[in-house]
């Protein structure tokens, strides 16, 4: 039996719901630093914005590039494992310089990010279970470059990446800020971008439409996997050594998380890179304003459960509409 | 008929609602042991539901269902099958890993002593039970490495073997060989002479007429006729189903569509000999510019496919298309619509829009690179396409911004054809174009496709409406089972001689 119903779906009364779903995140953010602003002393010197902002780097680009595959209605847990690769080839490469590391770890993530999407686009294996076996595989392999070992990295450059500023702005920072707008410019402006969110959107449709589908998917997790590598090596760079074991562990929950509070559906089609960007601020603040008030790490996470629920939530009725 | 005291199946008044779509309307029959009933119907008829009511999938709103004359409520489908009533579906839904043996006694495995399965006597009754229907099969080895056919038969002789008064069969010789096929029906008369009636649905007519003895046809949720076949015509048949007359029909003045006009330009699409094992066979088609030329064809004879194949979309085992004398590459959609060739899908809601983005986005979907300039889209560009294509097929709007599927669906149809008019194309495949769309709209899209073909775009045109077919070609080509019947041209377009057509073969 076929339907011939056409469903046209208005928002009626849950219009204050929908002003929530677009703009809910932003909301929180302001309600959070005003509460800090009477209740946290020093909240809102610039020393600490600063800081808050160099720790939520490493998330936010990593969400960047979850977004996109997210966007085309898949997942990718492997970019804590490239982050961990990437900081594993770091001491290997770091005698040639910054810029040859830094490509080097790019060239990484890309090879691994085209394992994923072949493994994804031409298989058709399911993305969750594509980048889980990578981010397992991937985190051992580090280990194994690493030869299971913490190596401190000296090379003046790479530690400028991580602790100097210009301007007063740190140089992580605005290699950040770059790559919100490239990504923005991206993913609203290039015809990439509007093929992936098709892509998305209605995958069917979109290849009897012709795009090339299978080539999209693919690059959007090099994308995804290059933009973790970045990451891994800014990563790195703060922490003075690269530390494949530990490094981006967990990431990929609090990138997935930045991405669905700010937004985007996980059912595909959209991909909102602004807010993915207010998405990872307000995990950043959530937690900072925890610390700031004594409360232990465990409650953080708690915390951060509740939000994803509540995010979760409010899509649900926006999945729907659709 | 009506004589219930020897039937194993009826059904008294049985109607079922979807969200107030009725699906089926007081529907009857009766179905005596070792009788064999063909359902028919087209699209929407009401086939799929009857199939999943008597098997319990669903529960009727009205009306009961009775068996050997007593009432019988299905809440699942397990309480259908233990009541007798087995269904064979065209997908073997059983176990591909596990032995053929233990396929056919999943769940009720012969123990032996400690309760452990006995293997040497579950191998021996398999093989015993499967010799019966002539089937000679190692019943050790895993289901999946066995042809369909066979596998078709194992699910068979499971059903029977559970104690079955009544199978039903959707569609299960449509992935089988031919030889597969003369198993199955020999089967299918043993099981008759145990007594076990059978409910056969398929497409296929030459089928229904060897097989079934009866013939109950749906109809938009209704039985519009019960009957033996063998004092029914296929015509008769045809018709009853497609609810047209058999007698002169009036022509004109129902559609849109002006007088098609044959074109003697040098054809723009030739494709020969397409094909694809089980869904098309050597389906050769020359179109020139200009011309609308009609598929016709019921349910399941390869209409949709041969669209697919034409556009890519369906990768062919042999044949191929050439645009201007030029070869396409087969089965890829850029490959076709680089060539010109572009294909509205039936299904417009899962294959043509992307239902959450804007009008805009749908209307530029195929376009967008010939729009954009070194990967960057331009929106001055768009909107020049956009607003060009919303004016000239009057798409009622708010924005280009408004998301597609606010839209109706006329109005969606209408942004599908856009997209494809914006690729500037040479060959329009169009399938059901009008189909889930309102009266108003249905005119519209059909003076536009007039329109399109005056101004030298050729068109194929696949319709269920028969006056839509037959007014709005210039000549239809009829298939069956997935090959030519027969091609009518100028007079011969009409209603009788494409019912005639869609039946085949000679009215037994």
């Amino acid at each position: 039996m076929t339907q011939a119903t056409v469903s046209v779906s208005v928002p009626s009364r849950g219009s204050v719901l929908a002003v929530f779903q677009k703009y809910g995140v932003y909301f929180a953010i302001v309600l959070l630093l005003a509460y800090n602003l009477v209740a946290t002393p020093n909240f809102f010197a610039i020393d600490n914005f600063r800081t808050q902002f160099v720790q939520v780097v490493p998330v936010l680009i990593v969400a960047l590039g979850m977004a996109l595959v997210i966007g085309t209605e898949g997942i990718d847990l492997s970019v804590g494992a490239v982050m961990a690769l990437a900081a594993a080839v770091i001491p290997l490469y770091v005698g040639y310089g910054l810029v040859p590391t830094l490509l080097i770890a790019i060239l990484v993530g890309a090879v691994i990010g085209a394992l994923n999407g072949s493994m994804v686009a031409f298989i058709g294996v399911q993305p969750i279970v594509a980048t889980l076996a990578v981010m397992v595989a991937g985190r051992g392999l580090a280990l194994l470059i690493a030869n299971e070992q913490l190596k401190s990295v000296t090379n003046p450059q790479i530690l400028a990446l991580g602790r100097d500023s210009v301007l007063g702005v740190p140089y992580s920072v605005l290699i950040a800020a770059v790559l919100v707008g490239a990504v923005a410019i991206l993913v609203n402006r290039t015809t990439f971008g509007k093929q992936l969110i098709a892509i998305g959107g209605s995958r069917r449709a979109a290849e009897l439409a012709g795009l090339p589908v299978k080539r999209i998917l693919l690059l959007v997790y090099v994308l995804a996997a290059a933009l973790a590598a970045v990451a891994g090596v800014i990563g790195t760079a703060r922490l003075g050594a690269s530390v494949p074991s530990t490094l981006g562990n967990l990431i990929e929950l609090s990138a997935i998380t930045a991405v669905v509070v700010g937004g985007t559906p996980l059912s595909g089609g959209q991909v909102k890179v602004l807010g993915t960007l207010a998405g990872a601020l307000l995990l950043q603040f959530i937690s900072a304003t925890l610390i700031k008030h004594n409360v232990p790490d465990a409650y953080s996470q708690v915390a951060q459960a509740i939000i994803i629920l509540v995010a979760v939530y409010i899509q649900r009725g926006k999945a729907r509409v659709k | 008929m009506t004589d219930a005291g020897t039937a194993v199946l009826e059904a008294r008044d049985v109607t079922k609602r979807f969200a107030g779509v009725t699906a089926l309307s007081g529907v009857n029959f009766v179905l005596r042991p070792g009788e064999s009933m063909a359902l028919m119907g087209e699209n929407g008829a009401g086939k799929s539901t009857l199939i999943k009511v008597l098997t319990g999938v669903y529960q009727p709103d009205e009306g009961d269902l009775l068996l050997a004359g007593s009432k019988a409520t299905f809440a699942r489908p397990l309480d259908a099958q233990k009541a007798g009533v087995s269904t064979i579906y065209q997908e073997v839904n059983l176990v591909p890993l596990m032995s053929v043996a233990q396929n056919i006694y999943l769940g009720r495995e012969p123990r032996g002593r400690l309760g452990l399965i006995d293997f040497r006597r579950m191998y021996a009754e398999a093989r015993a039970l499967l010799s019966e229907y002539g089937i000679q099969v190692d019943v050790r080895r895993p289901l999946r490495t066995l042809a369909l056919g066979v596998q078709q038969m194992v699910a068979l002789a499971r059903a029977v073997s559970i104690n079955a008064n009544v199978v039903i069969m959707d569609e299960p010789t449509s992935s089988l060989e031919a030889r597969e096929v003369e198993t199955l029906f020999r089967v299918i008369g043993l099981l008759r002479e145990r007594g076990i009636a059978i409910i056969y649905v398929s497409h296929r007519m030459d089928e229904i007429y060897r097989v079934c003895e009866t013939v109950t046809v749906l109809r938009d949720g209704h039985v519009v006729h019960v009957g033996r076949l063998d004092d029914l015509p296929r015509v008769e048949l045809v018709s009853k189903m497609l609810g047209r007359s058999v007698e002169k029909v009036e022509r004109g003045g129902v559609t849109a569509f002006r007088a098609a006009n044959e074109s003697d330009a040098p054809p723009v699409l030739v494709a020969t000999d397409l094909s694809r094992k089980h869904q098309i066979d050597g389906i050769s088609i020359s179109i020139r510019p200009g011309e609308v030329v009609g598929l016709g064809g019921l349910l399941g004879s390869g209409r949709s496919e041969t669209l697919k194949g034409l556009s890519g979309v369906m990768q062919l085992d042999r044949g191929g298309v050439k645009i201007d004398g030029k070869s396409v590459r087969s089965g890829s959609v850029p490959a076709a619509i680089r060539a010109g060739i572009v294909m509205l899908p039936e299904d417009r809601k899962s294959e043509g829009i992307v239902p959450n983005l804007s009008v805009r986005d749908n209307i530029v979907l195929a376009a967008l690179p010939k729009l954009s300039k070194a990967g960057f889209t331009s929106r001055r560009k768009q909107d020049a396409v956009v607003d060009v294509f919303i004016k000239r097929l009057h798409i009622k709007v708010s924005s280009p911004d408004q998301i597609v599927s606010e839209l109706s669906g006329g109005n969606q149809q209408k942004v599908m054809i856009a997209r494809w008019l914006a690729m500037t194309p040479k060959v329009l495949l169009l399938d059901e174009p009008t189909r889930g769309i309102d009266v108003g709209a249905k005119a519209e899209v059909q003076s536009l496709i007039d329109e399109l073909a005056h101004e030298g775009l050729a068109i194929v045109l696949v319709s269920s409406e028969v006056e839509e077919v037959v007014e709005g070609s210039a000549r239809v080509i009829v298939l069956r089972d997935g090959s030519i019947e027969t091609e009518l041209r100028g007079d011969q377009v009409d209603e009788n001689a494409l019912l005639a057509a869609l039946a085949g073969g000679s009215a037994s």
